[in-house]
């Protein structure tokens, strides 16, 4: 080896802390990269194989009930490879071990035969057998939230008729993978289960012989699905059509999409912030020992070495710090994507579901990290080169102190001698004062940014559950009603407060742009399901006109006073115009809501409700619970309780795992920006203070100099810190906007809190390690070595 | 012997010619003229000592001819090469081929050892004397291994002509070589540098404030001012090892 790369590593094992400190955040942004751009690439890939492989199709239309002839017609529409005709009807399952009702959705399936559309996996068990007409195939999800064997039974509410259904089968679809049951927030695998079974037996229950009221189809490729859901929607209008839609829309689908829109998103924004600040650290501490390498530069110089190899020389410590980084984010990239692939593995119910590290993803990282790297460390390498070789010949200039800001108000009169010497070390060089500065904010900002997810979560749990829906469950019944069945509601035992409601499924359209949306049909009285603003006050909706959801409004490019057309998708279908009167902010789905008298008028319908709030008394649930099982009028019941526990549990399990690597890295940020500060300036001021401790200065005093600046800058980062913070937070609002739901902008008093104390702490450990030093600092060495 | 090498060499081009050299330092306000117009000759193989008070402008001329500096108008020459034409590329070429700086401080590089501070020099070198074989000319044999922060300033500065004098340079400048040394060391250095002055033909330059050092050198250049204000020839030159302060 040259002498030249013996200094390299010489050099660089002198500074192996600040440069361990670099390189864990570059590993932060890289890991983050790894992970993200290979978990999006394993979840498409994933898709893409469960889909084609069991051809998951391309267009899903419902409706009451359609001869098998008009599936036919559908066929032939161009563009349209292969139709299935099936019946799909949500139901209430009676899981013994259950005291409550769940909701299921049975779907048909050809006994015997095999289904074109929308294959299953069988995963335990066999598939449905002809003349068998009470066997089911669960999904697998349910089976195991129940601990469902096969030849369990388990009971279900068909059409006014209960029967009991022996379990032969666990299986997977590509339409379920996430499975979340219709007006549900996250799954509730316990709550919410997909059945199949044989076809025949659901046409002789629901009186569907020669029918179907549900139907899927694939297209050609390069055939636009809007087109072709438009003629589905003409062709089924007539029999009860509610309108197609594509995998766009299609809920489980469309979650898989949103979470790696999700992945995308943290991909660009989270490594950018990682690695500006590497390359900020880069910036200062290569800066820091160029200017202490000096007289060694002018001196290579002199002796001939050229520019190149005097900029080589820090340029390669860059490089191998940088590379180091790389190394470690890899590794790390690799474990996080596995941990997150386990977590996708919960939530995403894929036959198989392999994290595969992408080897793009880690060249892109690499160069991303090398590039900004280079980047942090040119204009200080520059200066390197530009520095004269005749600086080797003159003698080290003493320190250029001036007079300040300090100076000039007169502050020094009130300062200790202390207080003097930080202030004016400050001052003396208040770009890197700002830059530490500016780092210890980041640091802050991260960690505020990653609690955020918490209170954003935690604040949409809020004003979902309990200053939304207040209701202890939410019943719909499988017609739409008078408003005489409240009082059969109300006559439920344990039954204390009953708000009816009705909901309509409709196209909202505005100039060109349209939504599929259920409208709310709001009573007047609203104490258990409310309508509520930003403000938490409670929106009564007008006598006329519709709310939108902000979203909703969004997506239509609707504002107050618009005219919205609304096509009634079920009664009627009646057409209308209706006046937008107000837009309120809402973080889960698309919704519209209108008074209910008012929704039913434009239906041309009289007192119509499609389902009730209540508010029962929990001592009486067990008789409660029982007598829903047995309602046949019974088409879908949400349980509050069971669904708060289902989001805390989200929260809990899930979020917990993402936001461990980010607090874990914005810690580390924090003691790399800080650790390196102490250290800069102890290297920059060990000859000052070793003069002192030569004076007779004690340590504590000299530590107090040291520790004094770091204690400053800290201050000064905290407040900035938290506001970067915000910023950060509302970044991650403005990226986590999708249909299926927002992040409300809400950032706890206790997230700043915890915030600010991880980043005192690190200070605290930072400022400790140096003073280490400081204590063992030589002083012989330190005066006899020319800086 | 000496005087056959110098009978010989006699109708030699002089290794270095400067022509009205100036320097000037523009401060803030006032500029400090450093070199006034310099015109002076030096023979190919002679040892030359210049003397004067602080601030004449020695160091600035020495690191001229070294090219670490450049001037701020006038002419330099080395043998046949105009220096004050080229460019930073060539002066780098030219300091690594031709030239061995000794500093008043020391200027070792504190992260490599003894060893390997001359081997920095020597990997560069055409034509290098072996590191190891550098260090014995200046009794280092024994310390090789050592770091700088592990030796004296004197052994420090040994090791910084071990590594001048190892890459066999035509030109040896000397800024205070022995400012900083005690009687003793400081002679060791000179004796090191009259060696290679003797066995290279190497041309030494030497700044000192040390009048007694002057004895050593053919010729003795006094600077005032920025200018040259005497020139001496010395009839017999004495051995290092004669000189004492
Ligand atoms: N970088 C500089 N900027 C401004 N003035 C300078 C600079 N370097 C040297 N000078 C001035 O140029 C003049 C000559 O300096 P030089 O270093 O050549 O003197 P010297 O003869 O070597 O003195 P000494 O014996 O003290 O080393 C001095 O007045 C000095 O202050
Ligand atoms: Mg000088």
């Amino acid at each position: 080896m040259t002498a030249l790369n013996k200094k390299l590593f010489r050099d660089l094992w002198h500074i192996r802390g600040q440069a361990l400190a670099i390189a864990v955040v570059i590993a932060g942004g890289i890991a983050t990269l790894v992970m993200a751009l290979s978990a999006v690439e394993s979840l498409q890939e994933t898709r893409r194989a469960f889909n084609e492989q069991y051809r998951f199709a391309d267009i899903f239309a419902h409706a009451k009930r359609a001869p098998e002839w008009a599936a036919r017609e559908i066929g032939a529409i161009p563009g349209v490879l292969r139709v299935e005709s099936r019946i799909v009807q949500d139901i209430i399952i009676d899981v013994a071990e259950m005291g409550e009702p769940a909701r299921g959705r049975v779907v048909s399936r050809e006994a015997g035969g095999q289904s074109r559309l929308n294959d299953i996996v069988i995963r335990r068990g066999r598939d449905l057998r002809r003349a068998h007409p009470d066997e089911v195939l669960v999904n697998e999800a349910f089976a195991e939230a129940h601990g469902l064997q096969l030849g369990d039974v388990i009971h279900g509410n068909f059409n006014q008729r209960r029967r009991a259904l022996k379990v032969v089968g666990v299986v997977l679809s590509p339409e379920y993978v996430y499975a979340i049951g219709p007006g549900d927030v996250v799954p509730d695998s316990r709550h919410f289960g997909v059945l199949w079974m044989g076809r025949e037996a659901l046409e002789a229950a629901y009186d569907l012989k020669g029918a179907f009221n549900d139907l899927t189809l694939t297209l050609a490729h390069s055939v636009a699905p809007a087109q072709v859901i438009d003629q589905v929607d003409r062709l089924l209008a007539p029999y009860g059509g509610i309108g197609a839609y594509g995998r766009a829309d299609q809920l489980s689908d469309a979650f898989v999409t949103s979470e790696m829109e999700q992945l995308e998103h943290i991909a660009v924004v989270i490594p950018p912030v990682f690695l500006v600040i590497a390359a900020f650290l880069f910036n200062v501490v290569i800066a820091r020992i160029i200017q202490a390498d000096r007289e060694q530069i002018g001196l290579l110089k002199a002796f001939g070495y050229s520019n190149m190899a005097v900029g080589g020389l820090y340029l390669k410590q860059v490089l191998l710090i940088t590379a180091l980084g790389i190394l470690i984010g890899w590794l790390l990239g690799a474990w996080m994507g596995h941990a997150v692939t386990g977590i996708y593995r919960d939530f995403f119910r894929f036959p198989f579901l392999h994290f595969q590290v992408n080897p793009g993803a880690l060249a892109i990282s690499a160069c991303v990290g090398i590039f900004s790297a280079v980047t942090g460390t040119l204009s200080a390498v520059r200066r390197a080169v530009a520095i004269a070789p005749a600086v080797a010949m003159t003698p080290p200039a003493p320190s250029a102190y001036r007079a300040s800001i300090m100076e000039y108000l007169g502050l020094a009169r009130f300062l200790s001698q202390t207080a003097r010497m930080i202030l004016r070390y400050i001052f003396r060089w208040p770009l890197r004062a700002i830059l530490t500065v500016t780092g210890i904010a980041f640091s802050v900002a991260i960690l505020v940014m990653s609690l955020f997810f918490f209170d954003a979560a935690n604040r949409m749990m809020e004003v979902h559950f309990f200053e939304t829906e207040r209701q202890d469950m939410s019943l719909t019944f499988v017609d739409i009603r008078t408003n005489a069945a409240r009082s059969n509601v109300g006559a439920l035992p344990g039954v204390l407060m009953v708000e009816t409601y009705r909901t309509v499924p409709a196209k909202m359209r505005l100039g060109h742009r349209e939504e599929r949306v259920a409208i709310s049909g709001l009573d007047g009285h609203m104490q258990l399901s409310r309508l509520v603003d930003v403000n938490g006050r409670v929106v009564k909706p007008p006598p006329e006109g519709i709310i939108l959801s902000d979203k909703l409004a969004q997506l239509l490019a609707a504002r107050v006073g618009d005219l919205v057309t609304v096509s009634a998708l079920e009664g009627r279908r009646l057409v209308r115009q209706v006046p937008v009167v107000r837009i309120i902010r809402q973080y889960i789905g698309l919704a519209a809501y209108m008074d209910r008298r008012a929704l039913n008028r434009l239906m041309g319908e009289g007192d119509i409700i499609s389902g009730a709030h209540v508010l029962s008394d929990s001592r009486a649930e067990p008789a409660l619970y029982a007598a829903l099982k047995d309602t046949p009028a019974l088409l879908g019941l949400a349980v509050r309780s069971a669904a708060l526990e289902t989001f805390s549990e989200m929260i809990r399990q899930h979020l917990h795992t993402m936001i461990f690597f980010y607090l874990a890295f914005a810690s580390l940020i924090a003691v790399g920006v800080i650790y390196n500060s102490a250290r800069i300036s102890l290297s920059e001021r060990a000859r000052e203070l070793a003069s002192l401790r030569v004076l007779g200065f004690t340590r504590r005093e000299v530590g107090t100099i040291l520790a004094g600046e770091l204690a400053i800058l800290t201050l000064v980062a905290l407040p900035l810190g938290c506001m970067a913070g915000y910023g950060l937070a509302s970044l991650m609002v403005n990226l986590f906007d999708t249909k299926l739901y927002r992040l409300p902008l809400y950032v706890a008093d206790s997230t700043y809190g915890y915030a600010v104390l991880m980043v005192i702490t690190a200070t605290i450990g930072s400022a400790w390690l140096v003073l280490r030093r400081v204590a063992s600092l030589d002083l012989i060495a330190v005066m006899k070595t020319r800086e | 012997m000496e005087e056959d090498r110098r009978i010989a060499a006699a109708p030699r081009v002089p290794v270095f010619r400067t022509v009205n050299l100036t320097k000037v330092y523009h401060g803030d306000g006032n500029d400090v003229w450093a070199l006034r117009g310099v015109d002076l000759a030096l023979e190919e193989g002679e040892t030359v000592v210049l003397l004067g008070p602080s601030g004449s402008g020695k160091s600035t001329f020495l690191n001229i001819l070294g090219g670490l500096d450049q001037p701020s108008s006038g002419q330099v020459f080395f043998r046949q090469q105009e220096l004050t034409a080229l460019d930073d590329n060539a002066l780098t070429r030219y300091r690594r081929d031709h030239i061995g700086f000794i500093f008043q401080f020391y200027n070792l590089i504190p992260s490599l050892t003894a060893r390997e501070n001359v081997a920095l020099v020597t990997e560069i070198a055409a034509n290098p004397i072996a590191p190891e074989d550098a260090l014995a000319l200046v009794g280092l044999e024994a310390r090789m291994d050592h770091f700088p922060s592990q030796l004296s300033g004197g052994e420090q500065q040994r090791v910084a002509v071990a590594r001048s004098v190892a890459k066999r340079p035509d030109v040896l400048l000397c800024d205070e070589p022995t400012g900083a040394l005690d009687s003793a060391t400081g002679i060791g250095v000179l004796e090191a540098i009259e060696g290679v002055n003797r066995e290279l033909g190497t041309t030494a330059v030497i700044i000192t404030h040390n009048a007694g050092i002057a004895a050593m050198a053919d010729r003795v250049i006094a600077f005032a001012d920025g200018r040259i204000a005497s020139i001496s020839v010395n009839k017999e030159r004495l051995p290092a090892s004669a000189i004492s302060w």
